[in-house]
């Protein structure tokens, strides 16, 4: 009887489950959206318990597509949205309130008084990461003061913080409480050196240890599921990006991807030590299978890719379905001088501003909605190229390729465009579903179900590959426009007068 | 039947008419099919595309289906979306077949490639999204052939043969249609050029309709080393077509 292993991927916008023979091919596919909760502007919940009811149902449709049960699946891996905060009561295993969303900036003050007048990079050198509403760790000191009467049961153990991937091992082993290095690094809280929880951020933030989960490997077995997937071995979690940086296979130092979901995050493989950036990227771990020396990555997060084709889609009606916009972006041949910088929630790397707002610049009588597709999907490039750029610039080396991955890599507009503002190719590789696929390789590590690291470097080959063809000039005075374009993003939100 | 309009049910056979056929049909064409003066099927063929339910081609002066109608009913696919929608399931049968992939529909009797997945081989590959190709003599074009209601009507005459294998005999070409529809799947044996095999399936939505195809294609000593089709190579083709299928809605079995 044939072995897979299953990979659940408890997404921003929906949970999916996949299942994946020993080539690495998807057997079989399942997904439930959730609902997104927007209480007031700049706040993004989610319902944990909906979360958890769609991960068991899709589980069960991925099983039952291909008729495979249980005592098939070698392990599972889980892979998630990172950074997105719930506490719940032991007792009842129950959410205590909606989890907060890593795009939700209701932090946003907050952040400024933790940064205790030395600013944004104050507990950098310790956690790798900038304070920013990005992070759980102020999500977490925030639901503590806001509900002061959870503090005394933290302090006892009895309310638990999570991110997605501790909230599904808790509910799918019945009650382990853990958290891999990946999700761990997202936190603020953990010491990216050490890889513990840092008692000097926690006592700055205010939040007690023992609601912590304990931190653990992302390759190895956390416990055994119950339900549906009795018997099967929980065995890897690691953050979404994270995750595709496994399935992509970058194991060596300087091999990069980047994944263009609702937002766009590139990982550059450092090796075993971490880097500092000097030019607003993140320091975060890779992953560490077993207990191996953990690998390292230098992050670009980009908050808003795909979710600017969403808002085009659902909040401009330009378009009824998201691959659609290639359709009307191709109804012209180029932007029409018009520029959208989607700074919906302020922006991510390389500028990290959360004063920052979304810009249409350039309208003129001659833009139609044409035109404002091809902004839409050339705002996602030119976001990676500063991201890129900054990334050279804190490596030392020049990237030379660039790995995808993702849906919008559907998007052969896109893929072209973005070989166009890098020069230099851009290959996708033959699972775009590189996230569940890294959750699946790393489970899969851990019982066994390959032997090692090099038997996955086997399974990846090159699906698509677009090679540059704009002129520098064009490239050059088209970058020069976008940079413009940024900088009237800035300073809009005023904080004394919200 | 007391109460029916006329004018409304000449409209409905006109649009009935520029839906069986893929290529565009001129005023003459569709007052000879429908038995009606020109002046009437030209009134309303106007004001069906004041409301955008047909489209008039700015060169030819024929018309088709507009893209209203088309959203209406649901039955437009748009090539992204099938793209989209088929990625994993076409990534999945290249890297079980070996062989690269492409998905197409049919565009003005041509076959539009619009998805196409490299071999897994890691050899220097070129996209060719976008580009058309004949449909008489390649595996995509046989299937979304064969699930047209008026083929022929869409070929161009005389069919030409890319390689000596291409059927061109309109009535050969029709007894393979059949085959096709029989089988579920199409073959290309050296047809669109020598040395070169393909196998497709056809993609259908959820009403049944076929919206497109998906097939693999290589060489000859690759897939038909000993003289025969590699077995597991149609059922690979056909479990990517049925997936692809079930995520638009067709129903299982």
């Amino acid at each position: 009887m044939t072995q897979y292993i299953a990979a659940i991927d408890q997404g921003t916008t929906s949970s999916r489950c996949m299942i994946f023979d020993p080539s690495g091919s998807i057997i079989s596919i399942a997904q439930q959206e959730h609902r997104q909760i927007y209480p007031k502007p700049g706040w993004v919940e989610h319902d944990a318990t909906e979360i958890w009811t769609n991960v068991q149902q899709v589980v069960h449709d991925a099983l039952r597509q291909k008729d495979i049960t249980a005592d098939q699946i070698a392990a599972i891996g889980i892979t998630n949205q990172r950074e997105t905060t719930l506490l719940w009561d032991r007792t009842t295993g129950e959410p205590l309130h909606n989890a907060i969303v890593w795009q939700d900036t209701r932090t946003d003050q907050l952040c400024r008084e933790l940064g205790a007048g030395i600013g944004q990079e104050r507990f950098r050198e310790r956690c790798g990461l900038p304070l920013a509403t990005y992070f759980a760790g102020p999500k977490i000191a925030w639901l503590l003061r806001e509900h002061p009467e959870l503090r005394a049961r933290a302090e006892r153990g009895d309310v638990l913080f999570g991110t997605m991937e501790s909230w599904i091992i808790y509910k799918l082993t019945g009650g382990t409480h853990v958290t891999d290095v990946t999700n761990a690094s997202r936190t603020m809280l953990m010491n990216i050196n050490t890889l513990r929880w840092d008692d000097d951020i926690l006592a700055a933030m205010d939040i007690p240890r023992a609601m912590l989960p304990e931190i653990k490997g992302s390759a190895q077995t956390y416990g055994t599921a119950t339900g549906e997937l009795a018997g099967v071995p929980v065995a890897s979690a690691l953050g979404d990006q994270q995750a595709a940086l496994f399935g992509q296979t970058c194991f060596a130092e300087g091999e990069a991807k980047c994944t263009y979901g609702t937002g766009s995050f590139l990982l550059l493989n450092t090796g075993t030590t971490p880097v500092q950036s000097a030019n607003g990227l993140l320091t975060t771990v890779g992953y560490q299978i077993g207990d191996q020396a953990p690998v390292y990555a230098l992050e670009g997060a980009i908050a808003i890719t795909g979710s600017l084709v969403q808002w085009f889609r659902d909040n401009l009606g330009l378009i009824t379905t998201a691959p659609e916009i290639e359709t009307l972006a191709r109804t012209v041949d180029d932007n029409g001088g018009c520029y959208i910088v989607p700074a919906f929630s302020g922006l991510f790397a390389p500028h990290w501003r959360s004063d920052a707002r979304g810009v249409i610049t350039g309208l003129t009588s001659y833009i139609t909605k044409g035109h404002l597709a091809r902004a839409v999907l050339e705002a996602t490039a030119w976001q990676t190229r500063e991201v890129v750029d900054a990334m050279n610039n804190d490596s030392g080396v020049d990237l030379t390729t660039l790995k995808v991955d993702g849906g919008m890599t559907a998007d052969n507009l896109l893929m072209q465009f973005l070989s166009d503002v890098l020069d230099v190719p851009v290959v996708r590789p033959m699972v775009a579903e590189t996230t569940c696929l890294g959750a699946a390789y790393a489970a899969g590590l851990a019982v066994g179900y390959w032997p090692d690291i090099e038997s996955l470097r086997a399974n990846w080959h090159k699906a698509a590959e677009w090679h540059p063809q704009m002129e520098a000039a064009t490239r050059d005075r088209e970058y020069h426009n976008w940079r413009k374009a940024v900088e009237r993003t800035l300073n809009w939100v005023e904080h004394d007068s919200r | 039947m007391p109460g029916l309009i006329q004018s409304v049910q000449r409209a409905a056979a006109i649009l009935r008419l520029l839906a069986t056929r893929s290529r565009p049909l001129g005023v003459a064409e569709l007052a000879n099919a429908l038995g009606l003066p020109k002046t009437t099927v030209h009134g309303i063929l106007r004001t069906l595309q004041h409301v955008g339910f047909v489209e008039q081609d700015p060169h030819s002066g024929r018309y088709r289906l507009g893209a209203a109608l088309l959203h209406l009913g649901g039955s437009y696919l748009d090539g992204n979306e099938l793209r989209t929608r088929a990625l994993n399931w076409a990534d999945a049968l290249a890297a079980r077949s070996g062989e690269s992939v492409r998905i197409g529909t049919l565009h003005e009797g041509r076959v539009l490639v619009v998805h196409h997945v490299f071999r897994p081989d890691d050899s220097l590959q070129a996209l060719d999204v976008g580009t058309l190709l004949p449909a008489h003599c390649t595996a995509l074009g046989k299937v979304l052939l064969a699930y047209e209601p008026d083929p022929a009507g869409q070929l161009p005459t005389p069919l030409d043969a890319p390689a000596p294998a291409a059927i061109t005999s309109p009535a050969a070409l029709k007894r393979e249609l059949a085959a096709v529809r029989r089988r579920g799947w199409a073959l290309d044996a050296e047809e669109s050029a020598p040395g070169i095999l393909a196998v497709a399936a056809p993609i259908r939505d959820r009403r049944g309709i076929t919206v497109g195809a998906i097939g693999v294609s290589g060489t000859v000593e690759r897939l038909r080393a000993g003289g025969t089709l590699r077995a597991d190579l149609v059922p690979h083709v056909r479990d990517a077509a049925d997936s692809i299928s079930r995520d638009l809605g067709f129903p299982d079995g």
